[in-house]
């Protein structure tokens, strides 16, 4: 007994030593070749040395440098550390080479940065980590997570390891763990659980039965989910088409212009926000409102420019719509070539703040992009208040007034051409609103508006032109019609068809979906 | 739209002015080939790019004038015109790939060469005939002929007017546009059709063919300008104008403004298909990008320039606006945007009635 | 009244004569001292996006030609036109360098069918054209050199890769590419590879979609579906120009990351990523034969000479960029060693020469007029450069007409 005590004594006194030198004696191989990496980057996860955390950290986010002789250090801000120690040191970073990585170890990272991370006392940390050593699973980590789960208490972060915990499973070699796994994963509704399952199925004859019926069950729910997603597809395709096609909706819908330069509004207000994004890139307070401030200050630099266009140029052609079409293909021109000179003909960069990134779930576990999600609710809301301004504003009314019977709207006092610079300037910045939307979904570049323009068009007379609730129907419709299309079709095919079938349908009703009555009907 | 503008016909010695000057255009053009002949050094030699690219510019010139007939007369803004033109050149283009034979990289003796690395077994079933230079002709007058047809039956009988109707044709072009792009379809894809050899026996890179399809077309100007001509002097181009300045009384008064607006549209989609035909030969390529939205509408601004409704107007306008474009390009290629843009602008508003009408207004 | 017409109509007929005699429809007479470059990229439309880089890397060689002294003691100058992304308009440019301009060599074209377009106006006339794009091979052509990459010195090294262990040992590959003609031929001599490596054309996921394509959701999602299939998935993009922003966007937010689904490009460098924030695509991978990261005193010389005349310190150069710099090179060095500027004469010079490249190899211009090249595989990185994780230890000579497309068997031998 004595005898025993002693022993489990010793060995609890020799453990520490003998990790720390296994920590000491795996460091090295980080500066190596990306064979000795992954080899490295396996062993610390396995220690569970937590000062490995930083380090692995370090490698994944490329702050790792290396002396000559092979001394690893740490970049901390501008700070040098030695990595080993941890202590500070003095050297010129000039003297230092980054250690660079590749897939295969950025890979191993992720497994081994899960190790670690999961006694991490942040809950957010822990829901990586059980995902990290999803994605990297191995039969090893089954103990590990195994504890990790009785200690968890946030439901969250215990359902994603628990799922890690089965696919962990699945690779284990013992078939009562590999069952609860496969029976774990067969009631997620997840592709990569699928994925994992089938892969596992070619190594597992025994088990082939029960993995067929597991993914048969994913399969099912996937199919839900694959309806919602398409049409979340459409519909987030559909409120591009609306921020783009609204602004034409007020000035050619309402006025009767036929806005050419449409297309390059919505491009200056793209460019406008790259603009407002980088005044405030050395402003740190005002960095995270780069994105909300460019809405009203693209809306004002569009308008301006959109006044100024129709005061000096479009008034002059009143009456002649067809003409404005000419004028303002030619103002669209050089307004594209004037941003091409003054920013260049590359992409600018638009950096997305963080909660435009990355997908979130909505009930049922439908995932959607969160840039999309974004612009479909404010595609929403800016109808809303375009709606708003017209039905309920002083400026609506007169709007309306113009439009409808100018000469009675000006023998009422209505300073019509005010009113008519206004509208346009209103559609106008409308436009660039538009830009700061699509500056997230696409490229920002002197050719954006062009991608945009027979579309617009196209969705204003469908839904009916003057009609602000049928450039909305039409919008959407299109846009959920194309995706429903698209995987049998092709992109290509189904956008010819989506065409085709708006000019047939033009055929039917000539006035659209929403036609217009009354007098205003037949100017 | 409301009535337009424009005046009545004009008066006729105004009208003997304009067939002048067109006169003058063709006579000036018909010598380039021969100046071409002169030693370099004289003053009237013309160089071989001149006589090339004016070879060109007739062909757009053609277009213009089958859009002012459109346009101009029958009051169908068309921004699809170009999608005739295309179609026209297509045909030309399918003819001239079944005369390069076993010629092509691969040398297969029946595909042409995208067709062989693409993997066709066999040529589609539309590609046949079109080895024959008069089958050829036809479809390249009856491809877009046929598409008006159908599109001009479609819309005038819903009576869609105006606006709408240019949003559809600009709709139709882009669609013909994403289609022709599709690889699958079996026109070449993006790079279209290149590396023509011969036409009609006569291999295409020399002074002569060049000569030869020059006169050709030139000879299509002149014929497609008398047409127009004499269709619009006609009791129909009459009625015609008529339905464009009040379609609604014209039909009051019992005529059938369908089947006149018909006519004319579909003549004015064969006339665009003839310029498509022979502008593929002289440039040497045609891809998809001749159905982009963008050249319909410059199209349209060539007979902006030069004055609708005039005919000598839109042939005016395809040559100085594509004469402009040519120098601008190479004399300022960073501002020439700028120039032509401004152009554009400054006609629509100083000059409603094109280069023609500034002729046409110091008359009176 | 009668006069006034009189001279109104002479003046429109004058107006018509000038603008059709102005001095370039006319050949120049002045023919004496300078060697005339000519650029034929596009400035506006498209492919200026793309187009009006390389036109600054020439007028950058043509000034530091100059700077040096010139060549054969004559001065350079520079001829640019812009075609407009316009293809037949690029025809006609051509005819116009070669015959108004006279020019002794051209530096232009991007896209495949640019080249197509003036590739009969340059066998015509037996101009000299250095094009310096990767594309599809499929083409030989004795009045055009091509400094890009052949599909052997591009796709299939990468793909290559994305099969070896480091790579991540891909056993099932979605091609997904812009439909024209360079994916059409990349993918299927990549099929052709892939089936020769046993991947079975089940596992082998082609979708084309159109020039611009904004809308990548369909297609992503369609993608995740395809790599959980359980075998390791790979993409190998040939998505060409615009399209690839929406479509990294897209990656990135629908969270697919470099370590599960490895996406390859092959039209994808520096300036692509210069309008994206690359963090969400560390890992994403580009194959070329040049990096801006390549360390190499050739490249520092390369990227000095061009951020200073650029004037901008953070522009960053591309593959591209560095085949028109080897390019011109090259020809410099052609026409010093055959003492004119003659097309005929520099073409036979040209074969052969070697120039110590920026991508750190000296790379040799073949006498199919391509060049050996080095095969790069770069990773993205948070800053928008690439870290180089695979090179090929030695130049690779071009082949333009490739081996897995059955049809070349019985080709015609030009």
């Amino acid at each position: 007994m004595k005898r025993t005590i002693l022993l489990l004594f010793l060995l609890l006194a020799a453990m520490p030593a003998r990790a720390q030198d296994a920590f000491l004696a795996a460091l090295p191989g980080l500066g190596g070749g990306f064979g000795a990496q992954v080899e490295a980057v396996g062993q610390l996860g396995t220690l569970g040395d937590p000062r490995a955390l930083p380090i692995l950290t370090a490698l994944s986010e490329g702050r790792l440098l290396r002396l000559a002789d092979g001394t690893l250090l740490i970049r901390d801000g501008t700070r040098l550390l030695n990595a080993a120690t941890g202590a500070p040191v003095d050297v010129a970073e000039a003297d230092t080479q980054r250690v660079t990585i590749n897939n295969r170890v950025r890979g191993a990272l992720r497994g081994a940065l899960g190790q670690l991370q999961i006694i991490s006392p942040n809950s957010a940390e822990r829901l990586a980590a059980a995902d990290a050593i999803f994605r990297a699973r191995s039969a090893e980590n089954v103990p590990l997570l195994d504890a990790a789960l009785a200690r968890e208490s946030v439901p969250e972060v215990r359902d994603r390891i628990a799922l890690a915990l089965a696919a962990s499973r699945l690779v284990a070699t013992n078939p009562a763990d590999k069952l609860a796994g496969i029976t774990a994963l067969g009631e997620t509704a997840s592709p990569q659980a699928r994925s994992i399952l089938l892969e596992a199925r070619a190594a597992n004859p025994e088990v082939a039965t029960q993995i067929d019926a597991a993914v048969a069950a994913i399969d099912q729910r996937l199919a839900i989910r694959r309806a919602a997603e398409t049409l979340f597809q459409g519909l987030s395709l559909g409120s591009v088409l609306l921020l783009a096609a609204l602004g034409l909706a007020v000035t050619f819908g309402v006025m009767g212009v036929i806005n050419m330069a449409h297309g390059e509004f919505v491009m200056l207000g793209a460019y406008t926000t790259v603009m407002v994004q980088d005044f405030a890139r050395d402003i740190p307070w005002l960095q995270p409102w780069s994105l909300p401030i460019a809405v009203p200050a693209a809306f004002l630099v569009t308008a301006a420019i959109g006044a100024a266009m129709e005061r000096g140029l479009i008034r002059h052609l009143y009456g002649r719509p067809l003409e404005t079409l000419l004028l303002t293909f030619g103002v669209g021109m050089m307004i594209q070539q004037a941003v091409r000179l003054i920013f260049g003909a590359q992409n600018r960069e638009v950096i997305s703040p963080p909660w435009m990134q990355g997908t979130l779930m909505l009930p049922f576990d439908i995932p959607v992009t969160a840039n999309r999600l974004w612009i479909l609710c404010f595609s929403l809301v800016i109808f809303g208040l375009i709606l708003a301004a017209i039905r309920m504003t002083r400026f609506g009314l007169e709007m309306r007034a113009v439009t409808q019977r100018r000469p009675i709207a000006a023998a009422m006092g209505i300073r019509t051409g005010r009113v008519d610079a206004l509208t346009f300037a209103f559609g106008s910045g409308i436009a660039g609103i538009a830009g700061v939307a699509l500056s997230q979904i696409d490229n920002v570049s002197p050719n954006l508006g062009t991608g945009y323009i027979i579309d617009s068009f196209l969705v204003v007379v469908f839904g009916g032109v003057g009609s602000l609730a049928g450039t909305l129907i039409a919008a959407f419709g299109l846009g959920v019609i194309n995706k429903m299309l698209e995987p049998w079709a092709g992109a290509v095919l189904a956008k010819v068809f989506v065409l085709v079938a708006v000019m047939a349908f033009i055929q039917r009703r000539p006035r659209g979906l929403f036609p217009q009555k009354g007098r205003a009907a037949e100017a | 739209m409301s009535a337009t503008t424009l005046d009545t016909p004009a008066p006729s010695r105004i009208r003997l002015g304009l067939r002048a000057v067109m006169g003058v255009v063709v006579v000036v053009l018909a010598t380039f080939p021969l100046l071409n002949m002169l030693p370099q050094d004289s003053v009237f030699h013309v160089s071989d790019f001149l006589v090339s690219v004016s070879g060109k510019w007739i062909c757009y010139a053609i277009l213009a004038l089958s859009l002012d007939l459109a346009w101009g007369y029958a009051g169908i803004l068309s921004l699809g015109h170009g999608a005739f033109f295309a179609l026209g050149g297509y045909a030309m283009g399918m003819h001239l790939m079944r005369l390069i034979g076993p010629r092509g990289v691969y040398g297969h003796p029946v595909l042409p060469d995208f067709m062989v690395f693409l993997g066709y077994q066999q040529l589609p079933w539309y590609w046949l005939g079109f080895d024959h230079f008069a089958f050829a002709m036809l479809m390249v007058l009856l491809v877009p002929g046929m598409l008006a047809l159908v599109l001009g039956w479609l819309c005038f009988r819903s009576r869609i007017t105006g606006v709408y109707l240019s949003i559809i044709t600009q709709a139709m072009t882009y669609a013909l546009m994403l289609a022709f792009f599709r690889n699958d379809m079996g026109f070449g894809g993006n790079n279209g059709f290149t590396d023509f050899k011969e036409l009609l026996g006569m291999p295409l890179n020399t002074g002569a063919a060049r000569a030869s399809l020059f006169y050709a077309s030139l000879v299509s100007l002149v014929g497609c300008y008398l047409f127009c001509l004499w269709m619009t002097g006609t009791k129909y181009g009459r009625v015609l104008t008529a339905i464009r300045d009040a379609e609604n009384r014209v039909r009051f008064l019992g005529y059938d403004t369908t089947s006149h607006k018909l006519f004319a549209f579909v003549a004015s989609a064969m006339m665009a298909g003839l310029a498509g035909a022979l502008y593929v030969p002289q440039v040497g390529i045609i891809n998809p990008g001749e159905f982009s939205p963008g050249n319909s509408i410059e199209a349209v601004i060539w007979v902006a320039v030069g004055g609708r409704g005039t005919l000598v107007g839109a042939v005016i306008g395809a040559f100085s606006v594509n004469g402009l474009k040519t120098w601008l390009t190479s004399a300022a290629p960073d501002l020439w945007l700028f120039v032509l843009g401004g152009l554009f602008v400054a006609v629509t508003l100083f000059l409603p009635k094109g280069l023609v009408g500034l002729l046409k207004g110091r008359a009176k | 009244m009668t006069e006034t017409r009189k001279i109104t109509r002479r003046a429109a007929l004058a107006g018509l004569s000038t603008a059709l005699a102005t001095p370039a429809f006319r050949p120049s007479f002045a023919q004496a001292a300078p060697i005339k470059i000519g650029v034929l990229h596009s400035l506006s439309g498209t492919m200026a996006i793309s187009e009006t880089a390389l036109r600054d890397t020439v007028l950058m060689m043509v000034e530091h030609q100059n700077s040096k002294g010139g060549l054969l003691g004559r001065r350079l100058e520079a001829v640019v036109v812009d075609p407009a992304s316009n293809w037949p308009l690029f025809a006609e440019k051509a005819r116009e360098l070669l015959q108004v301009h006279k020019v002794d060599v051209t530096f232009g074209c991007w896209t495949s069918v640019s080249r197509k377009s003036v590739l009969p106006v340059f066998e015509e006339l037996n101009g000299m054209l250095f094009y310096p794009v990767q594309y599809e091979g499929e083409e030989e052509s004795r009045n055009i050199f091509y400094t890009g990459a052949a599909p052997n010195q591009q796709a299939i090294p990468a793909v290559e890769y994305l099969m070896g262990p480091d790579g991540g040992e891909a056993k099932r590959i979605a091609l997904l590419g812009t439909d024209y003609v360079y994916p059409r031929t990349t993918n299927r001599i990549l099929r052709g590879y892939l089936n020769s490596k046993g991947i079975t054309d089940a596992d082998i996921m082609e979708e084309y979609t159109p020039f611009g394509h904004s809308d990548w959701q369909g297609i992503v999602a369609r993608v995740k579906r395809f790599a959980g299939e359980g075998k390791k998935t790979a993409i190998v993009s040939t998505i060409n120009g615009d399209a690839n922003v929406p479509f990294y966007r897209e990656l990135g937010n629908q969270g697919i990351k470099a370590e599960d689904i490895p996406c390859v490009a092959f039209s994808v460098g520096e300036e692509e990523l210069a309008g994206i924030d690359a963090r969400p695509l560390v890992g994403h991978l580009a194959a070329w034969n040049y990096f801006m990261s390549v360390q190499s005193p050739a490249n520092t010389e390369f990227k000095n000479l061009w951020q200073a005349y650029i004037k901008n310190p953070r522009r960053v150069t591309n593959d591209p960029m560095e085949a028109t710099y080897t390019g011109f090179n090259m020809w410099a060095q052609a026409v010093a060693k055959a003492n004119t500027t003659a097309v005929d004469a520099v073409r036979t010079a040209v074969i052969g020469e070697k120039f110590a490249a920026p991508s750190g190899y000296t790379e040799e211009m073949l006498p199919n007029h391509h060049l050996s090249k080095p095969v790069m595989i770069g990773e993205i990185q948070a800053d928008g450069q690439f870290n180089i994780v695979y090179k090929t230890p030695a130049v690779v000579p071009a082949e333009n007409w490739s081996q897995f497309i059955p049809e070349n068997a019985n080709r015609r031998r030009g």
